[in-house]
């Protein structure tokens, strides 16, 4: 049940249906917000006139985009692992927070940023955003790899309860080994990225940096596609999310693809503490827990096991909170995705892409 | 092997093992008669111990007694735990939304806010009612699939609870919560409760503990209790033995909640105030590290596990501060000036570092000693038969069925779907 897709039919032929599915998406999620923030109703006495409407509905869309990424990329090491060793690592959305916090290390360690300031020069922007990404993802990386060797391993092929009982043990150590490094409370990020670069598109200004978390996120997950799908490790990875035992009697080494998989997933999650200190300017111990519960609802919504569905479901989720917020009900969002969770697991507990096999594209 | 070994029957027991061995044949076949004698001498000596040294000197007898009542809720809630966890092994994540429930229930029937003062005896029980309804409700969809999403939809519950109490202001008074709670009726012979002393509060919760821990063994010993516990070792082999899955797991779910439901409605008529930042995912966690202490699927030893951690929360680690402080005053405790560390364990908030330390306890339990620190008689040669008898003793053959190699004793194996 839980396999990576492979691909049968022309790439190209695919990528396109997939763009025009995203862009429908996107298209259609903006005429619901449009009309949603004009009634009364819903809205409360805040209810936009047309033109005005309009241009908030886009701008939303555009953070809904690069909300939905971060969560997406968080989901997809949720998946990854639950893939292949059927465990749901609590301790990923931890990872998660402890790269949000490296990422302030490494901008206000490193290049001496201070909360609040912008960097307008290009190349050095780049420069900064690049080492940030090549130191973080590295490390959350290794704390995901470490994890694993450490907790995980000692319960493998026994039974389930057990790791999943210390998966939460880990993650509650990483949530106050934080509390006591760096104390509760918002801690400020330095945001880097100037958030006053905008496109104005009539009456909306879309802010290039939801656009780079956007892109940045996809890049990453065509780049894992293309890993897992094309490299020998990566059908070493998706051999052993189908069966274990026969991939390992054909030469796959298990520890070393498991391991690769906490790697890859820690990574990600890395990338998305990046982004997050970025696009929110705050990073919090107990991050991770909430976060951490969107990205497992968004995996579980396309479908665990799946990496396309990891992305799909977590682009929903995050659509789903920006649909809260704009109508004004943000602090109904966490509700609202935990009713996705319900209804999901009651209806289609596969998820939307999860009964696609290697039969199918 | 030889034969001739095997025949050799063990000597009969003599002197304090004949005295052991009799009194747990006694305990296993008088279990309540034993649960009453037991916990009427801890009773008893809840009451005296604080009055005398060596626990008088560290505080004196009221904040002892608050505490035991307190206590008191986390070894209920252990217990309550320890059915879904332990027995049927299904992992219950959210199960401070029950315990919110509960109190939630009793604030409303029993407080300014709402204008009601109904009686504290009848609303334990239906507060537990209550608590059980949602534990159904959530139980029901998710009993069906295999025990993570049960996991992680747990979780989720226990999340949202408190933010759907801080978020519906009009009606559960928001963030602040719902004070003023009134204080129960008074008892036959011990009096009002006053808000001086917790003393009455412990009678009612000794007495609660009690009565729990006597229905829960006779559960524990029913055809339900073995019905858990074969779900628990391999659900495809209880299904396929006649057992209902969905209803029996849907028990154990309902009773966990039932227990946390009477935790719930006590604390809430002790503390005279319910608010959300109460029941947050920190008191799911400490219970859950609770019963890993104790020892998972012994009834006895998860409530030993949560008096004991409780403890530790609420006494040795305030204390710990005041006796640093008190070895600095008397020059044993230097400051220590490493590099540029500064180390003054005077000044260190051990209270903050509770749940690093219940972390950290739970994973190395898990990891070092999966029995807990009080396992069953069963579960302990279960688990360490092999070691002792080397894995193709007949003995151990006998006594485990056929497959030596047999030892995980959590497993929640294949899906059901």
């Amino acid at each position: 049940m839980t396999t990576v897709a492979v691909a049968r039919r022309s790439p190209l032929n695919r990528a396109a249906r997939i763009v025009a599915f995203a862009v429908i998406a996107i298209v259609l999620y903006d005429i619901v917000l449009f009309v949603a923030l004009q009634q009364s109703w819903l809205t409360g006495s805040k209810a936009l006139t047309g033109d005005h409407a309009f241009g908030v509905a886009i701008q939303q869309t555009i953070n809904a985009l690069s909300i939905g990424a971060i969560y997406a990329l968080i989901a997809l090491g949720y998946t990854m692992v639950y893939g292949i060793i059927e465990l749901i690592n609590f301790a990923h959305g931890d990872v998660f927070m402890v790269g949000a916090f490296l990422s302030i290390l490494v901008t206000a360690g490193i290049f001496g940023q201070i909360p609040g300031a912008d960097i307008t020069n290009i190349p050095f922007l780049i420069l900064v955003l690049t080492v940030a990404l090549l130191l973080v993802m590295p490390a959350t990386g290794l704390l995901n790899l470490t994890i694993e060797r450490i907790f995980y391993r000692p319960f493998r092929g026994g039974s389930r309860l057990a790791p999943l009982i210390t998966a939460v043990g880990v993650s509650f150590i990483l949530q106050n080994v934080a509390l006591v490094v760096v104390g509760s409370g918002d801690r400020a990020a330095p945001q880097v990225f100037p958030l006053n670069w905008q496109i104005p598109i009539g009456d909306a200004k879309i802010s290039v940096l939801s656009i780079f978390i956007f892109v940045l996120a996809v890049g990453l997950m065509l780049a894992l596609n293309t890993f897992v799908n094309r490299t020998r490790l990566g059908r070493a990875m998706r051999a052993t999310a189908q069966d274990q035992q026969a991939a390992s009697l054909m030469g796959v080494d298990l520890n070393q693809t498991i391991a690769l998989t906490f790697l890859l997933g820690g990574a990600l999650a890395g990338a998305a503490g990046v982004v997050w200190g970025l696009r929110f300017g705050f990073v919090r111990q107990d991050l991770g827990f909430n976060a951490g519960l969107k990205a497992f609802t968004s995996a579980v919504l396309g479908g665990i096991g799946n990496i396309n569905g990891a992305a799909l479901g977590g682009f929903f989720i995050g659509f789903t909170e920006n649909l809260a917020s704009a109508l004004g009900y943000s602090r109904w969002s966490e509700f609202l995705v935990f009713l996705i969770l319900t209804f999901v697991l009651i209806f289609r507990p596969t998820g939307i892409l999860g009964q696609q096999l290697g039969d199918r594209a | 092997m030889t034969a001739a070994k095997a025949a050799v029957r063990p000597p009969k027991p003599t002197g304090w093992r004949a005295i052991r061995e009799r009194m747990r044949n006694y305990a296993h076949h008088h279990r309540s008669i034993t649960i009453l004698w037991t916990m009427a001498i801890a009773g008893a000596l809840l009451i005296v111990l604080p009055r005398i040294p060596p626990l008088n000197l560290i505080q004196s007898a009221n904040p002892w007694y608050d505490a035991f009542a307190n206590a008191g809720v986390y070894v209920l809630l252990a217990m309550g735990l320890n059915v879904v966890v332990g027995l049927a092994g299904l992992l219950d994540l959210g199960y401070a939304a029950f315990f919110a429930i509960g109190a939630y229930t009793y604030a409303y029937s029993n407080s300014p806010f709402s204008g009601q003062d109904l009686p504290f005896f009848p609303m334990l029980v239906v507060g537990a009612a209550v608590a059980a309804v949602f534990g159904i409700a959530l139980g029901a969809p998710t009993l069906r699939l295999r025990g993570d999403y049960l996991a992680i939809m747990t979780l989720g519950f226990g999340e949202i609870v408190p933010i759907v109490f801080v978020n519906s202001d009009p009606y559960t008074n928001g963030t602040n919560g719902i004070g003023g709670i009134y204080r129960p009726e008074a008892l036959p012979f011990f009096g009002e409760f006053s808000p001086l002393t917790s003393f009455n509060y412990m009678i009612v919760m000794i007495v609660i503990v009690t009565v729990a821990m006597m229905l829960l063994y006779r559960l524990h010993d029913s055809r339900i209790g073995r019905a858990w516990m074969a779900i628990r070792e391999d659900e495809l082999a209880a299904a396929a033995n006649g057992i209902n899955t969905v209803v029996t797991k849907l028990l154990a779910f309902a009773l966990g909640a039932t227990t946390s439901g009477f935790a719930g409605v006590f604390n809430a008529s002790k503390l005279t105030i319910v608010s959300p930042d109460q029941f947050l995912f920190a008191v799911s966690f400490t219970v859950l590290a609770m019963i890993i202490v104790g020892g998972m699927g012994n009834i006895w030893g998860v409530a030993a596990g949560g008096f004991i951690v409780f403890m530790i929360q609420a006494v040795v680690l305030k204390q710990l501060s005041g006796i640093a402080e008190t070895l600095q005053k008397a020059g044993l405790l230097p400051v220590f000036d490493i590099g540029p560390l500064h180390v003054d364990i005077a000044k260190v908030n051990f209270v903050e570092y509770q749940y690093l330390l219940f972390g950290i306890a739970l994973v190395i339990m898990m990891l070092k000693r999966p029995e807990g620190l009080f396992p069953s008689q069963v579960r302990r040669a279960e688990l360490h038969a092999a070691e002792e008898l080397g894995p193709d003793d007949p003995e151990l053959l006998g006594a485990l069925g056929d497959t030596p190699g047999n030892d995980e004793d959590m497993g929640d194996p294949a899906a059901s779907r």
